[in-house]
């Protein structure tokens, strides 16, 4: 199942893990590790959709915002007509998004970096228009809303058995699938995939979609923890996800990667995080460790497979 | 024998001067790139929208924006050509500025002015030779570099703002000649002797062949490793000096400056007419992408457009931008590519 270099990877990981483990005895308990996966929930979500989209070969830097506008929409919505109505508004408008993102990149055949940096800079505007600059709480928060981000079922956190579920149906469809094994084909090798009579255009346009939806599926948890929402919410979130992703070694060319992968790399940097704070260190300390851990883990993954230090 | 060569270099010198545009031409390809015809309807939309556009005051102040933008732009524009990314810029410049600051009352004025454009240039080569050697895509080399390098400015500076020691900083940040700031004048020299570099020297052509086809490149002997790590030195240290800019203009410096900026820089870069995939694109294109980009911020501003709606309208011009160089254009891999 395991490959040489994957054995590597996971080998160096676990060893990292057990050394703090052991010389940090706050890190290893069940209390601890629960609010770590809670934490890093909302990005594990969004970095399931942003899997399927760099596994066909593109990027989608527009998540953070529509998570922002998503977020939003929700509480406004459900304050005025309770949260029957703004989870399906929500979906819908992940949905248009991830169709707009598509369509441009997909049948029109735009570069996705600079359309989705665009589309990160509507929809940000799009949160702010309709917010007025403001933040908004949820006011009535005793509803059922609250137990998708805030409840715990069996001990264990609601937004983690989201992400579980969520991990389940997305790997079916990527491994189990037509659609998923098009997806695949395409990131790996787009012309040969079209003359494979695979349609390409359709594949991709889904993926953003999926991408959309998934984003606005993690607002939806974002505001049911924290009951409010500001216009700023997920800010940054599209690169930290893509940092996950990537930790996770989906390839960034495309057409190599997995759903699990990229939950475990948005865990491992929560985890690292979490650490750190333990450990007593400064908050921003964290970034100069994921800026070596990325590239290290990512090396380590280049190194291994073709057996050599350097190029 | 003779002959057939006479004949065969002929057809070859032939060959090149069909595939080398004449000027007239490239001219014309460059009008009709999306940057210019953007900024000449934006021109004059304002100039016919609001009555305080057109003065000299306003056009100035549209050049100082789009000088910090500019800097780091021009230094990325080498970089996109030979085919990498480079996105640690804007925190490259957060970075600078807080050492051009907050070194002064140990390094003087401009010790701290030279630690900061040096620890750019190091940063630079940090981010080339790694991408170079351990063969890991620029893409991710850079992102987490940008990460990383707005941690190293909050860990060593702390959350905090730095304000300006020596007063000959806030007077040379505040220095005009004419009525151009002294940041826009370095902006515009960086843009003239970068774009000198890209089109006369060899550096600059191997950049361009490097772009278009690495292995072809490196297999006709070009050292493919020293020369886009040559690219990436350059554009930290244009980062750097956009930094010191900032910090000189503002006459403080925060961690956080800069945030942000590196989408903007890759964003004008793009419009300005360059490659993504790399093999083609010119320093003008991008200070022209780059003045259209200012323009648009500032036109917005003088005709009352609420706050809230311009990211929306900046969004909207630049995908904008990319369709209609994508539906109107035949040549093939315009800026959308």
């Amino acid at each position: 199942m395991l490959s040489r270099n994957q054995i590597i990877v996971l080998g160096s990981v676990a060893a990292c893990f057990i050394l703090v483990a052991v010389t940090l005895p706050n890190f290893l308990t069940v209390a601890n590790l629960m609010q770590v996966a809670r934490q890093a929930s909302i990005g594990a979500i969004m970095a399931i959709g942003v899997t399927f989209v760099v596994m066909s070969g593109r990027l989608d830097l527009s998540v953070g915002s529509l998570l922002s506008l998503c977020a939003v929409i929700t509480v406004s919505i459900q304050n005025d007509f309770g949260p029957g109505l703004s989870i399906p508004v929500a979906l819908l408008i992940g949905i248009v998004a991830g169709a707009v993102n598509g369509y441009l990149v997909a049948v029109l055949r735009l570069n996705s970096l600079i359309v989705t940096l665009g589309m990160l800079s509507v929809l940000q505007g799009l949160a702010l228009i309709s917010t007025e600059g403001r933040n908004v709480p949820v006011v009535d928060q005793e509803t059922w809303f609250a137990l998708l981000g805030r409840g715990y079922l069996g001990g264990v956190p609601v937004p983690v058995l989201v992400v579980l579920c969520l991990g389940v149906v997305f790997t079916l469809l990527l491994k189990r699938t037509t659609f998923g094994r098009q997806l695949t084909a395409v990131g790996g090798n787009e012309v040969a995939s079209a003359f494979s009579a695979i349609d390409t255009t359709r594949i991709v346009f889904v993926a953003y979609v999926i991408s959309g939806l998934l984003a606005s599926v993690a607002a939806l948890v974002f505001v049911s923890r924290v009951m409010s929402a500001r216009n700023d919410s997920g800010v940054g979130y599209e690169l930290a996800v893509l940092a996950g992703v990537i930790l996770g070694g989906t390839s960034i060319l495309g057409g190599s990667g997995g759903i699990w992968r990229s939950i475990a790399g948005i865990l491992t940097l929560a985890a690292l995080q979490n650490i750190m704070l333990i450990m007593g260190l400064p908050y921003y300390a964290q970034w100069l460790m994921t800026w070596v851990v990325i590239i290290a883990a990512v090396w380590v993954d280049l190194a291994s497979r073709r057996r050599a230090l350097f190029v | 024998m003779n002959t057939s060569t006479a004949i065969t270099t002929k057809a070859a010198s032939q060959q090149i001067a069909a595939t080398k545009p004449s000027r007239l031409a490239m001219l014309t390809g460059f009008l009709l790139a999306p940057a210019p015809i953007l900024l000449l309807l934006l021109f004059a939309l304002f100039s016919v929208a609001s009555p305080s556009f057109l003065t000299m005051f306003n056009l100035s102040n549209v050049l100082l924006h789009a000088s910090l933008i500019g800097l780091l732009a021009i230094g990325l524009t080498p970089v996109i050509i030979s085919g990498q990314i480079d996105l640690t810029v804007g925190s490259v410049l957060g970075l600078a500025a807080c050492i051009a600051v907050g070194f002064q009352g140990v390094l003087g004025l401009w010790g701290a002015v030279l630690l900061a454009i040096a620890a750019g240039t190091v940063l630079g080569i940090l981010n080339g030779v790694i991408i170079e050697r351990t063969g890991v895509n620029a893409f991710i080399v850079t992102l987490a570099g940008m990460i990383g390098i707005r941690g190293l400015a909050f860990v060593i500076f702390g959350d905090t703002s730095l304000s300006t020691s020596d007063e000959r900083f806030a007077v040379i940040g505040a220095l005009k000649i004419g009525p151009l700031s002294i940041i826009t004048i370095a902006f515009l020299v960086v843009a003239l002797i970068v774009g000198a570099m890209m089109r006369q020297s060899i550096h600059g052509r191997n950049t361009y062949a490097i772009g278009g086809s690495r292995r072809a490149a490196g297999d006709s002997g070009i050292m493919v490793g020293k020369h886009v790590i040559a690219n990436f030195a350059l554009c930290g240290a244009l980062a750097a000096l956009a930094g010191v800019c900032m910090a000189a203009q503002l006459t403080s410096a925060q961690p956080s400056y800069g945030r942000d900026y590196e989408l903007w820089a890759v964003i004008a870069v793009v419009l300005g007419g360059t490659r993504m995939r790399g093999g083609r694109g010119t320093i003008a294109g991008t200070v022209v992408a780059v003045i259209a980009l200012s323009i648009l911020r500032n036109g917005m501003n003088l005709i009352n457009v609420s706050p809230f709606y311009v990211p929306v309208i900046t969004g909207l011009t630049l995908i904008g931008a990319l369709v209609i160089d994508r539906k109107f254009s035949s040549r093939s891999g315009g800026a959308g590519e």
